[in-house]
């Protein structure tokens, strides 16, 4: 080897060696990445190629105006909305629980919490995030909806109130956590300025760190909201399987996710109908979330505040 | 001490500096023997601790209304501390413990009975680093008066804040833009702004050219010396060349924090009574 000349800094024979290792790992890495790339784009086609074979039997006009959703129960009526509906009203709803609890959670941990206190309480918010949703459901159907009940004894076993507090529940450690991170990243000198000129600690808080880290914040919301959207098994259990168009959130109600676990585990057959409908609501959703995480990065990009 | 240190603020006397032109030794020696300002703040044996180490030691000074005072002294000698200790921005830090009397008109700012915030309220601070808020430079200006809920025209008092701070002229026609479009002497000189908007008494400034350019050095000092006339001026500084050009008074603190001279700036830079203090001066001079 060449090894035992110290000025000897030229590749040599030895190097082919190095770069044929170099080149190796670097496949390695790239594959990984590009099997990754793939599924995403896999799963995009399957998609579009089921829908493309949903809408050749049902019109796409019917599909998104129609009110009426049974794909596989006659009369047949192949309007998604219901299904929308079902899914704006748990996003909607787990939102106007997630947003204020999660931000006031997320004020305390970056402005008054001692540092030990929040080197508890962040992680064991995080823990929330981590409970599997299926136990989230029985959560809902074993304690929320019977607390609903208690106050308004007709609702029923499934509705849509139970499913839209469990799925706020759900996303809070969401909007706190990354809410948290935002916040924390303003500088004390911004804190400093505003004590300075005889702010209060809420007044620093409120007008201050929360407008400079506003663009953390909203795409924190942005984010929650698209986990609202996608969420299956909490919704499916809690808010139950009745596709309808109903401002009453004691009645039960059914999402686009949980239509698909419904005929996901049914028995209609591949190449109906129904099947494919399954498709035409999972691209729908589909486009629903990614646009919701493509809005969140602009917001980041567009509003982040730029400090010296 | 004065004898009324402790009353209410006297009406202003006109800065006795007028007749800095003419200075020479002996003139400030009658100028220093005969001046009799009303202190506004005043140190008594003032201790500061951050956890176990002791970053104050038993710090006595007189600071005078309507003039400069400037802090100098090499890094980690105590002069930030000292000014942060005057507003009790020191409060913020966990570890900070402080001891003795720091008196604003004769009372005590660290009695129980002392809102911080209130007192942040009279003393306006300007800070090492421009930092303006991500906000327009109307709402940086306006800040100080919104959470004070002061009534008064906001308007009005935005503007005149920013033409005192010689910065109306440049950003009249952007008082709607974001505050960090500004260039850096710009963004102090908006801080400023925003420090004087409320009308406190005291503007406290804590290298606040440190991070500047000599030209926008140039302004931030003008700026000092003219705000002077309408405000009590606590500064700190590295730069004993700025210290020397724009205070009245100067303190020098030096090793670990002890104050080792207070006196007329003119006296501390021409003959100052410790050695060590002309050792301090005349070696950074070279």
């Amino acid at each position: 080897m060449s090894d035992d000349d110290p000025m000897n800094i030229t590749a040599g024979s030895s190097g082919s060696i190095d770069d044929r290792k170099n080149a190796a790992i670097r496949y390695v890495f790239f594959s990984c990445a590009f099997v990754t790339v793939l599924t995403t784009l896999g799963i995009i086609l399957v998609l579009v190629q089921g829908s493309i074979e949903f809408f050749q039997h049902v019109s796409i006009v019917e599909y998104l105006t129609e009110t009426e959703w049974s794909p596989v129960i006659s009369p047949h009526s192949y309007g998604v909305l219901p299904l929308v509906w079902g899914t704006l009203v748990i996003t909607i709803g787990s939102a106007l629980i997630a947003i204020p609890v999660g931000t006031a959670t997320a004020i305390y941990l970056s402005e008054y919490a001692d540092p030990q206190v929040r080197k508890t309480v962040k992680p064991t918010l995080e823990i929330l995030a981590g409970i599997p949703t299926i136990v989230y459901g029985f959560f809902a159907l074993s304690f929320i909806t019977p607390l609903i009940q208690r106050f308004y004894p007709e609702t029923g076993t499934f509705n849509a109130a139970a499913g839209a507090i469990v799925v706020g529940i759900m996303i809070i450690p969401m909007v706190s956590s990354l809410s948290e991170d935002a916040m924390s990243a303003v500088p004390d000198d911004l804190r400093n300025a505003a004590y300075g000129l005889g702010a209060t600690k809420f007044e620093v808080s409120t007008s201050v760190v929360v407008p400079a880290s506003l663009s953390g914040v909203i795409a924190s919301y942005i984010l929650a909201l698209s986990r609202a959207i996608g969420e299956t098994m909490a919704v499916t259990l809690a808010a139950g399987m009745h596709p309808q168009i109903t401002v009453d959130p004691l009645e039960p109600i059914q999402t686009m996710t949980a239509y698909m676990v419904q005929i996901g585990i049914s028995d209609v057959s591949v190449g109906s109908i129904g099947y494919q409908s399954l498709f035409a609501v999972g691209l729908t959703l589909f486009v629903m979330t990614l646009s919701m995480n493509l809005l969140s990065l602009w917001i980041k990009s567009r509003y982040r505040e730029e400090y010296q | 001490m004065n004898t009324n240190g402790g009353g209410p603020r006297t009406v202003s006397k006109p800065k006795v500096s007028d007749d800095e032109t003419s200075s020479a030794v002996a003139g400030d020696e009658r100028r220093s023997g005969s001046r009799v300002v009303d202190p506004v703040i005043e140190s008594r044996d003032l201790d500061v601790y951050y956890g176990d180490d002791q970053a104050l030691h038993g710090i006595d000074m007189d600071i005078p209304e309507r003039q400069v005072t400037a802090l100098i002294g090499p890094s980690g000698c105590g002069k930030s501390t000292f000014l942060r200790s005057i507003n009790r921005m020191n409060d913020l830090i966990d570890i900070a413990r402080v001891e003795g009397d720091l008196r604003f008109h004769g009372k005590n700012v660290y009695d129980d009975d002392v809102d911080p915030v209130a007192l942040r309220r009279k003393i306006g601070m300007v800070f090492q680093k421009p930092n303006p808020f991500p906000k327009s430079i109307y709402d940086n200006v306006a800040y100080g008066l919104r959470v004070q809920g002061k009534d008064v025209d906001v308007d009005e008092q935005v503007h005149t804040a920013l033409e005192r701070a010689a910065l109306l002229d440049e950003v009249e026609d952007q008082l709607d833009s974001s505050g960090l479009d500004l260039s850096g002497g710009q963004q102090q000189r908006l801080c400023i702004a925003r420090a004087i908007a409320p009308d406190p008494e005291v503007i406290l400034m804590d290298e606040p050219a440190s991070a500047l350019d000599p030209v926008a050095t140039s302004k931030i000092e003008d700026l000092v010396e003219e705000l002077a006339e309408s405000y009590t001026v606590v500064i700190v500084t590295h730069n004993m060349q700025q210290a020397a050009r724009i205070s009245d008074k100067t303190a020098v603190f030096l090793t670990g924090g002890h104050l080792v001279e207070f006196d007329d700036t003119n006296k501390i830079f021409e003959n100052p009574e410790s050695d060590r203090v002309e050792d301090y001066i005349t070696g950074k001079f070279g």
